[in-house]
């Protein structure tokens, strides 16, 4: 059954619980006595356990059952929490991970099996660290403890047998859930002995009624082994809610074993010859048992405790495993119940499909124009539901970045440790959302920004001393959303950038001229150029200088901008800008000639007449005066070589990117569009100034406007006038000369 | 898959069956073994070829089992492979399959 069948679910649980795992022991680092965070990596070892049994995949049992034992020494207060063990346990979830990922290829038994040995190290000491915590133990060898405190409550009225007893009688859905009694039976038997197993198949109808594929299995089984009430009832979690489970610890009382024969479904008689054989009961204590009166059971099964004294793990007593979860066993914390987890792959079709219907829904608008007043009400609130569902799809695939940022505590954890850097890392802006399809093309980038900040940017701590700094260093992830776009910082408070020795490497390598006047921004933005690098060194981490270049490359490929901040002495900051690239945006019609092209709604400032005044103006100029701001322009029609004379009317579309303005002379202004966006096939797909393209509601097609390229090109050809003419300009009413855009090196290859 | 063979007029049907007897093919498993139950006089049920077996093959056993009690007829395990006897020795009821004198199930 289980063989065919990937163990998806668990796969993917696995995963967070090991993240969990990492969490927490990166916590207890700072903080060993925290109890939360032990029991976090308890749960996240015994979770996977349970469930890596459950599937009968041995070799992972056998590692995380040594892992549990030695958290639970930590759990019971018999071993403490210092750096070595984080540390090995750390590398044991990394082990873990492995196997976890050994699960995801078809041969994976086989892989599980040649993985084994490269856990064996780490067994070792692993085992290490449970024999010095166990030396001096009063009772050698009991792992839980459990057992003793059971042996010493044993006496009258309790029963001999020193097993476990477990009845359980499995829902009917078990199977078609993908368990399998048979899977419990064995993985019961690698924890201990099962000495033995009464199966009762009363619970299936005769032969006309009998669901094949439903579970009638009911069991008693007898085992014995030193376990705890937890380590037996993990193995069942999966089938809980289903099933009736209910565990007896050894020298149980005989009132409890009454109880349990009372509540189930067989036949009285039968189950008393079960009890008996099986080795649950002897004949005298079943017939004890039976002189009981009901009060006498009512009393003995009442208490909660049963015969265990104060047991660091048997609270609940033994009366079976209660409906509800313990409070901290509620993994994903207390939102679990509410998230739903859903295939990629169907969110896409979903996303598609409402792109399909806005598209659809624009050419119903366009019809419903020549209709009836009536029409065009019931298309005008079909537009805003269609709006609605739209901007909920979208939101599907928006996850946090926190995510993301997480990952990176452990990288500067053992970074820092490995340059022997004390750093601390902050996050901010977690909760800030991007595209799922996103995440994966930042995380390689940010790693390396993360990487050079704690190599080269953060000093080491006599430095950082000498200098009058804390020793401790500080890294900071920051993220946050502006008109349109994602921003995530990475900010090191360290020795910052050599301003000048950047521009001596650039004018080396003739990146520069010597004398050119370039702002610091400029000057930083060189590190990014390939094989840049001030370092006078390589280290293993980096110093090749290549990997700046390929940060700015990832970032452009998602369109996006790296600026580069540093103050010498202070420390760097570095952030990535990148376009929310949603599948469906708000967009703004204008037209260009006989084309129509989209401006992404975010990104419109306002909309102006192109007054005839103004158009004198900018005729020199390529710029107009708005409210006594410069506003450079780009005429649509020249980028896109439109053939005729413009109209008599034009308009002005202002839009911003990254604090930055322009305008766009167009012809026409047609209003706000749900935009689709359609990819450009890959011919076009380096057309600077186009970002995509739409179809209308007449089937026309649109282009969608890169704003940020055409925004750079207004301004660029704005300062390549100047530079040209030489004229300065002089305003009447405002007093300063305007500023000289921002430039770039390309700029300087192009004029 | 299973196979069906009649031994004889009068005589106990032979079932046998090969490859996987799980939960995915008992649907058609139960309906092949009743109709086999009920063919002969009793069912001789041949497993030596099963490769993988689950609860929901075992509890078709002891479906046959059952129904031939009711039946008057007896239900008899001749062969097993050892997939099948593993599961049988999980859940110890090879001694009812194998001795069809033995109580229980």
């Amino acid at each position: 059954m289980t063989q065919d069948a990937a163990p998806h679910t668990f796969v993917a649980e696995s995963r967070e619980l090991l993240r969990d795992m990492e969490d927490a022991l990166l916590t207890l680092e700072q903080a060993p006595g925290d109890a939360d965070a032990i029991n976090a990596v308890f749960r996240a070892m015994h979770t996977i356990k349970g469930s890596a049994g459950v599937f009968g995949f041995d070799v992972i049992v056998e590692f995380t059952h040594v892992m549990e034992g030695v958290i639970e020494e930590v759990r019971a207060g018999r071993a403490g929490v210092d750096g070595m063990l984080v540390a090995l346990l750390l590398a044991c979830g990394d082990h873990v991970s492995l196997l976890i990922d050994c699960l995801e290829s078809p041969d994976r038994l086989a892989k599980l099996e040649a993985a084994r040995s490269s856990g064996t190290d780490l067994l070792l000491q692993l085992q290490c660290y449970r024999e010095s915590a166990c030396e001096g133990d009063a009772a050698p060898g009991l792992e839980s403890g459990l057992p003793a405190a059971e042996a010493s409550a044993a006496g009258a009225g309790s029963v001999a047998s020193g097993a476990w007893h477990l009845s359980i009688r499995f829902g009917r859905a078990v199977l078609q859930h993908g368990m399998d009694p048979l899977s419990f039976i064995r993985y019961l038997s690698t924890l201990g002995e099962v000495d033995s197993v009464t199966a009762s198949f009363d619970a299936m109808p005769e032969a006309s009624t009998m669901d094949p594929q439903a579970c009638y299995v009911g069991l008693e089984i007898q085992f014995s082994g030193t376990v705890s009430r937890q380590d037996l009832e993990g193995a069942f979690e999966y089938v809980r809610d289903d099933s009736t489970i209910r565990i007896l610890p050894p020298h149980a009382p005989i009132a409890e074993y009454m109880d349990l024969i009372r509540s189930l479904p067989e036949d009285q008689a039968k189950l008393h010859q079960t009890f008996v054989e099986c080795g649950a009961l002897t004949p005298g204590e079943l017939e004890q048992g039976l002189k009981m009166s009901d009060t006498q059971l009512s009393q003995a099964c009442g208490t909660d405790n049963g015969t265990v004294s104060a047991g660091p793990h048997d609270s609940k007593g033994a009366a079976g495993i209660p409906a509800a979860q313990e409070p901290g066993k509620a993994r994903n914390g207390a939102d679990s119940s509410r998230y739903v987890r859903v295939h990629a792959g169907k969110l896409d079709e979903l996303i598609n499909l409402v792109g399909e219907l806005v598209i659809a829904s624009a050419g119903v608008n366009l019809c419903a124009r020549d209709g009836g007043s009536d029409l065009r009400e019931a298309t005008a609130s079909m537009s805003r539901l269609v709006e609605e569902v739209r901007d909920g799809a979208l939101t599907l695939r928006m996850v946090p970045i926190g995510d993301t940022f997480n990952r990176f505590k452990r990288v500067v954890h053992d970074l820092g440790r490995e340059l022997g850097k004390d750093v601390e890392l902050v996050i901010t802006g977690a909760d800030t959302e991007l595209d799922k399809s996103m995440v994966e093309k930042l995380s390689d980038p940010l790693m390396h920004l993360v990487r050079n900040a704690l190599d080269h940017g953060i000093e080491s701590t006599s430095a950082r001393l000498l200098r009058g700094k804390p020793a401790r260093g500080k890294l900071q992830l920051n993220a946050y959303h502006e008109t349109g776009s994602i921003v995530i910082e990475v900010h090191d408070d360290g020795g910052g950038l050599d301003r000048e020795r950047i521009l001596a490497r650039a004018v080396e390598r003739g990146l520069a001229q010597p004398g050119q006047a370039l702002s610091d921004r400029e000057i930083f933005q060189l590190i990014m150029e390939p094989g840049f690098s001030t370092a006078d060194e390589l280290t293993s981490i980096s110093g090749r200088g290549f990997g700046m270049d390929v940060v700015r490359r990832n970032i452009e490929a998602l369109r996006g901008t790296v600026t580069i901040d540093s103050a010498a002495g202070e420390g760097t900051g570095i952030a990535l800008r990148v376009p929310l690239t949603l599948a469906i945006i708000d967009g703004f019609l204008v037209g260009v000639g006989s084309a129509t092209c989209v401006v992404p709604l975010e990104m419109v400032v306002e909309c102006l007449e192109f007054s005839a005044e103004d158009r004198q103006g900018a005729r020199e100029g390529g710029y107009i005066n708005l409210r006594g701001e410069l506003l450079p322009l780009l005429r649509l029609r020249d980028v896109f070589d439109t053939q005729g004379e413009p109209g008599k009317r034009e308009n002005i579309v202002v839009v911003q990117y990254a604090g930055r303005r322009a305008g766009f002379v167009v012809d026409a202004l047609l209003g706000e569009f749900q935009t689709v966006i359609k990819p450009l096939g890959k011919l076009f797909e380096r057309l600077a100034g186009i970002s995509g393209s739409t179809i209308l509601g007449t089937g026309e097609v649109a282009l969608i406007l890169d704003v940020q390229a055409l925004v750079e090109r207004a301004e660029r050809s704005e300062s390549a006038r100047t530079a040209v003419t030489g004229e300065h300009r002089t305003w009447s009413g405002s007093g300063s000369a305007p500023e000289k855009p921002s430039s770039n090196i390309e700029r300087r290859a192009t004029c | 898959m299973a196979i069906t063979t009649r031994t004889g007029e009068g005589a106990d049907t032979r079932i046998t069956i090969e490859g996987p007897m799980t939960v995915y093919e008992a649907i058609e498993h139960k309906r092949e073994l009743l109709e086999a139950l009920a063919a002969g006089a009793g069912l001789e049920i041949d497993l030596a070829n099963v490769d993988e077996m689950d609860t929901a093959g075992l509890q078709l056993l002891v479906l046959a089992q059952r129904e031939g009690r009711n039946a008057g007829k007896p239900v008899r395990l001749v062969r097993a492979s050892e997939a099948v006897a593993e599961v049988l020795n999980r859940y110890r009821l090879a001694p009812c399959f194998i001795d069809p004198a033995a109580p229980r199930a």
